[in-house]
């Protein structure tokens, strides 16, 4: 009897064992699971002569059976756990896609390269504390000329032919009024530290002169200000536009709001200094006008010169753009063609 | 202002060559923009003696000579069409073998059955300047002086080996219109040793005050006038030397007398005049302002309108020359010229310069004077021109000058210190070094405590303060020595302002939406008020006014930011860049009453054209109002500005009026937004329809709430309804969701519509909106009679408000 029940209890063993190679679907798994496992299951229907068994013998069964229904479940979960599996890995593989297929188009728009440039040079200054100072683009003359040491005639003034709108407003020909305006705001309070970007007018127009174009003043007075913190802040703000490989040079020149004046040059990004095309062979390209801020503007704004200096300073943001951009005709800013904008 | 290099090395001997001298100068501040030489590629052209000319044998060549040409080695034959050849004289020959600018090789050539060893030059063939030949060259071969010697190269003979120097001065440095001038800066940056000519007058008979008088009726225009008088001059041609040097400046040689004037303007920036003395009636000159309507033909025989407040010199009876601008021919130097009457001035700079402008005329002279000579060294440079007019003219001297003189250069002070010089420059110069600074520059000083005292020239009128001074020791010092450092001092604090923020903010808005930014001209033709259709009275049209434009396309400054859009879109568009998204951030400009500032307020613009992102699996759609409504709700939710209203009303002439709106905040009219009116789009040439937005950036950031207050999520579910509503075709979508939300209650916290359907499905002239209502509460979850009442009142408020039912 015991014999025979242990036999047979092997054997649906063997079978479950057999049966589940075959398997393929989930479907055939479960009708596997309730034919040996079920209620109405082949173990259940032996487990039923467990009753005939003697007191000795029937913990024996019980223990076998234990085992082959802990066994025939782990065989069973095996097969689930695999054919879950490659289900999945079918699943994966029918829904392959070509990812070297487009994309679905997300317009980027871009910045003028003129305001990324201003921008660029705003982080610089915001960074060093400086503020953004505004001025209007119609000034009046005392702001755009007499308050910045250029009296009515001065032969200066033929330097920057102007707009008119009547004989004492015109279009500002330079950001420096906002030097005036800040320093009539300011007064008698410093340190000043300004910088003011925006647009300029002059009566010129061919191709390396467009009758607006742009600059960014920079301003800068307190006690002990000197031309070799004019030098130091210039190299350290080209060498953030342009690379820290750059050096600049200053040139001796002429602006009547500024006593010393210089023109500034940075080395030649293209051929390191060594002198090539781009530079007409002298390794150094000019880049903006500076000088230390006359006296006679800081006494008309109302400060004492003899206390305090300053220094300021006008990039032309066209000529930045140009140089960093490698764009050989000034136009092609103001055309605002999009194969041009989309490259920025 | 261009300078012969021999000119200046005649003055200081520096051993620099030109282009290093150019490059010293330009690093001290007078900047050399370029360094020309006058040989442009003549190789063996000799110096050449005609021995004879006769006719050439073929009788057809009417203008062909044969001559004999002596080079100094032998006698060759020379072949040459040009009319001034004549026995004597001596001429250049490039010989067989020599070359020629622009790479012309010169070897034997048959002329007409006769062999020509060379080539007799002109002017333009050896490519130098007109004026270097004497004046009988004109028009023929090059006529040589005859202190050359035959066989010697003429690039030696013509100093042709001499560079030129192109200074470009700055304004506040017009003493260096002055060659002693550019010399004497020379010296202080070489350390060699300046020799400035010698001014030394012949023996003189007489008194200009017995031949002439001189009555200054202007003392203000006229500050100084002086005349000396040479008589009995030999009128001809001036020495080699000298029309070499007039010459690198570019100044045409015409007559020892003329020539000799001009060259004393150019070694000592004092422009002159001088008359012949016999045609001055009178011989009585009078300096006054030119009367209403008087005339005077100037020297290049153009007849002038004179204006009150010119300055004229006079003769007894005649007007003979604007002071300053430019003599009459009435009086101009002739070949029978016997006396001159030399005049030195100093002219108000204001007037010469005004009365240059108002008759176009800018001569040299005029040039000079606006930018300011020195008015005390005229007699200085009068009698250089007399001691030349006598050694090179042949004349006799008058003694004494007429001199008026009314007011002079205040003689300028100036006090240095050497602590002020190194806090200025952020540099430890050494005191020594400073004063040997102000030694080279001449400046005459005398020591003070902790500096010097400065007595500066009267050419030097540019240097008025201690910093004028600083400059001059930082640009001897040089440049390259100064340090960098970076200013100390208070910490400051960069910051942007609320509106620079907010500038950033539309910026990378518009940028996330696909918007390229576009910078264009503040200015505009103002025809385009009429593309854009504006009324007569429009507000627009009054615009700030430009006095002086080049050209109708910058006659105003811009009332509104459309037009260049619309240039740029149909430029682009033309371009076959069809699809577009542009926008631009910038100032208008509006006129106030009175004597202020237009006010001036950033706008931003923005355009679509074109289609939306088309691809391979999706298909391309015209961007449309809607798309266009989508990026403004999308601008103003990124304003923080949630309370606004777009009204319809076709109130912007150039939009389409059935496809636009006026955006209102707070009542206040923000801007607009609309497809362009098909119309304008015909005015701008556009092949594509545009829809466009512009709003007052003012009125923006003044509205926009940046403030962020949290709220935290609800934690419990939230009931998602969709509810379709059949309602009139001109029941519009905003009353429908208006209702909506107004009696769907606290719980009701989405509204969006997903489905709009017009067609056989309902009955006809109706329309159907299925909108998808979310309800939710913070407190807990909602009850079913919650919903459905909420549902209730809507269908109710709809029915009642808009006749719009369910649909079932």
């Amino acid at each position: 009897m015991l014999e025979k029940m242990l036999q047979d209890l092997e054997h649906i063993q063997e079978e479950t064992k057999s049966q589940l190679k075959k398997v393929v679907s989930q479907e055939e798994l479960n009708e596997i699971r309730v034919k040996f496992l079920g209620k109405k299951g082949e173990l259940t229907a032996i487990l039923k002569g467990m009753g005939k068994l003697n007191n000795e013998d029937r913990p024996k069964v019980g223990q076998v059976a234990n085992e082959i229904r802990n066994n025939m479940e782990g065989f069973i979960a095996a097969k689930t756990k695999e054919l879950k599996e490659a289900a999945l890995t079918a699943q994966i593989e029918e829904e392959r896609i070509d990812i070297s297929l487009p994309g679905d188009p997300v317009a980027l728009g871009h910045r003028h390269p003129l305001t990324m440039v201003i921008d660029d040079i705003k982080e610089i200054f915001l960074g060093m504390g400086y503020e953004i100072a505004e001025g209007p683009e119609v000034e009046n003359d005392y702001n755009n000329f007499e308050g910045l040491n250029l009296p009515k005639d001065h032969p200066a003034r033929d330097m920057q032919d102007s707009f008119y709108i009547t004989e004492n407003i015109l279009l500002r020909t330079h950001t420096s009024p906002v030097q005036v305006r800040t320093m009539a705001k300011m007064v008698p309070n410093y340190p000043v530290k300004v910088i003011c970007p925006g647009k300029v007018f002059r009566r010129d127009d061919d191709s390396t002169h467009s009758p607006m174009f742009h600059q960014v003043e920079g301003l800068v007075i307190d006690e002990n200000i000197s031309l070799a913190d004019l030098k130091g802040t210039l190299l350290t703000v080209l060498r953030q536009l342009f690379g820290a490989d750059r050096e600049i040079r200053l040139r001796p020149s002429y602006f009547p709001f500024t006593e010393p004046s210089v023109e500034v040059d940075i080395s030649c990004g293209i051929c390191g200094g060594k002198g090539c095309r781009s530079c007409a062979n002298t390794g150094w390209l000019e880049i903006l006008g500076a000088g230390m801020v006359h006296p006679n503007v800081l006494e008309m704004a109302g400060y004492d010169s003899t206390k305090l200096r300053g220094f300021a300073f006008g990039i032309g943001v066209e000529r930045v753009a140009m140089l960093k951009y490698g764009i050989d005709d000034l136009r092609v800013f103001f055309e605002n063609d999009t194969r041009f904008l989309n490259q920025f | 202002m261009n300078v012969s290099y021999q000119w200046l090395k005649s003055l200081v001997p520096v051993d620099w060559s030109p282009e290093e001298l150019a490059e010293r100068l330009t690093f001290a501040g007078l900047s050399v923009e370029q360094v020309s030489y006058f040989n442009h590629g003549i190789k063996n052209v000799i110096v050449a003696e005609i021995l004879s000319v006769e006719k050439h044998p073929d009788p057809s060549k009417t203008k062909w000579h044969v001559c004999q040409v002596n080079t100094g080695k032998n006698t060759v034959t020379i072949v040459c069409g040009a009319p001034n050849v004549r026995p004597g004289i001596k001429v250049p020959l490039a010989q067989v073998g020599a070359e020629l600018p622009g790479g012309i090789n010169i070897g034997p050539a048959d002329k007409g059955g006769v062999t020509s060893y060379g080539m007799l030059c002109s002017s333009v063939e050896l490519d130098l300047p007109d004026g270097l030949a004497l004046a009988d060259s004109d028009g023929g071969i090059f006529i040589l002086p005859q202190e050359c010697t035959v066989g010697e190269d003429i690039v030696t003979a013509l100093q042709l080996d001499d560079a030129i120097l192109e200074f470009e001065l700055t304004p506040n440095r017009a003493d260096c219109l002055s060659v002693i001038n550019i010399a004497r800066e020379v010296a202080a940056i070489s350390g060699k040793p300046l020799t400035l000519p010698e001014v030394k007058l012949p023996e003189a008979r007489g008194d200009v005050a017995e031949y002439a008088r001189i009555d200054v009726m202007d003392k203000e225009l006229c500050p100084r006038y002086t005349a000396k008088l040479v008589k009995d001059v030999k009128i001809g041609p001036s020495p080699y030397w000298m029309r070499h040097r007039l010459a690198a400046a570019g100044i045409r040689s015409i007559s020892n007398i003329v020539d000799i004037s001009n060259y004393v303007m150019l070694e000592m920036n004092q422009p002159s005049h001088t008359f012949d003395y016999n045609d001055i009636a009178d011989h009585h000159i009078i300096v006054r302002r030119a009367e209403k309507g008087e005339k005077i033909i100037t020297l290049d025989e153009t007849e002038r309108d004179l204006t009150e407040d010119m300055l004229l010199i006079c003769d007894g009876k005649k007007a003979i020359g604007i002071a300053g601008v430019m003599g009459g021919l009435n009086t101009e130097i002739t070949d029978n010229t016997k006396d001159i009457l030399i005049e030195c001035a100093y002219f108000y700079p204001k007037s010469i310069r005004q009365t240059s402008r108002k008759l176009g005329l800018a001569s040299e002279a005029a040039s000079r004077f606006e930018k300011g000579i020195d008015m005390e060294s005229t007699i200085r440079a009068s009698e250089r021109i007399c001691q030349l007019i006598c050694e090179l003219a042949d004349g006799t001297l008058i003694g004494g000058v007429l001199d008026s003189h009314e007011g002079s250069f205040a003689q300028s002070v100036v006090e240095l210190h050497y602590d002020t010089v190194n806090a200025t420059l952020g540099l430890e110069v050494p005191a020594k070094a400073v004063d040997e600074i102000m030694a080279a520059l001449t400046f005459p000083m005398e020591p003070i405590d902790g500096g010097l005292k400065i007595t500066v020239p009267y050419y030097r009128q540019d240097i008025t303060r201690e910093v004028d001074l600083i400059e001059e020791v930082a640009r001897i010092y040089g440049y390259d020595k100064i340090p960098t450092s970076l200013p100390e001092g208070e910490m400051t604090e960069g910051k942007k302002t609320f509106s620079q923020k907010m500038e950033d903010k539309i910026r990378s808005l518009m940028t996330a939406a696909g918007f390229n930014e576009i910078i264009t001209y503040s200015f505009m033709n103002q025809k385009h008020y009429d593309d854009l259709l504006l009324a007569k009275d429009d507000y627009r049209r009054r615009s700030v006014v430009i006095m002086n434009p080049f050209s109708d396309e910058q006659g105003v400054m811009r009332t509104t930011l459309l037009p260049s859009l619309l240039t740029v879109a149909a430029r682009n568009m033309k371009r076959k860049n069809k699809d577009l998204a542009l926008y631009e951030y910038a100032h208008i400009f509006e006129p106030v009453e009175g004597e202020g500032l237009p006010k001036e307020t950033s706008h931003v613009a923005a355009l679509i054209s074109g289609e939306s992102a088309k691809s391979w699996r999706n298909q391309a759609k015209a961007v449309d109002f809607y798309r266009m409504k989508g990026i403004l709700e999308m601008v103003l939710q990124g304003f923080g500005i949630s309370q606004w209203e777009l009204k319809a009303e076709a109130k912007e002439p150039f939009l389409h009026p059935g496809r636009c709106g006026g955006i209102y905040v707070n009542g206040q009219y923000l801007g607009y937004i609309g497809e362009i009116h098909p119309t304008v789009m015909e005015y701008y040439d556009m092949p594509q329809r545009a829809v466009v937005f512009d709003l007052d950036f003012s009125i923006l950031c003044r509205e926009s709430d940046q403030t962020i207050v949290y709220e935290s999520v609800s934690k419990y579910p939230a009931v998602e309804i969709d509810l379709a509503f059949v309602a009139d075709v001109h029941v519009t979508a905003g009353s429908i969701e208006e209702v909506l939300k107004k009696a769907g209650g606290e719980y009701l916290t989405s509204v969006k519509l997903f489905d709009i359907y017009e067609g056989e499905r309902i009955e006809a002239g109706k329309k159907s909106l299925a909108y998808s209502l979310l309800f939710q509460t913070k407190e807990r979850t909602l009850t079913a009679e919650e919903i459905n009442d909420s549902v209730e009142r809507i269908k109710d408020a709809l029915e009642k408000d808009l006749g719009a039912v369910l649909r079932s």
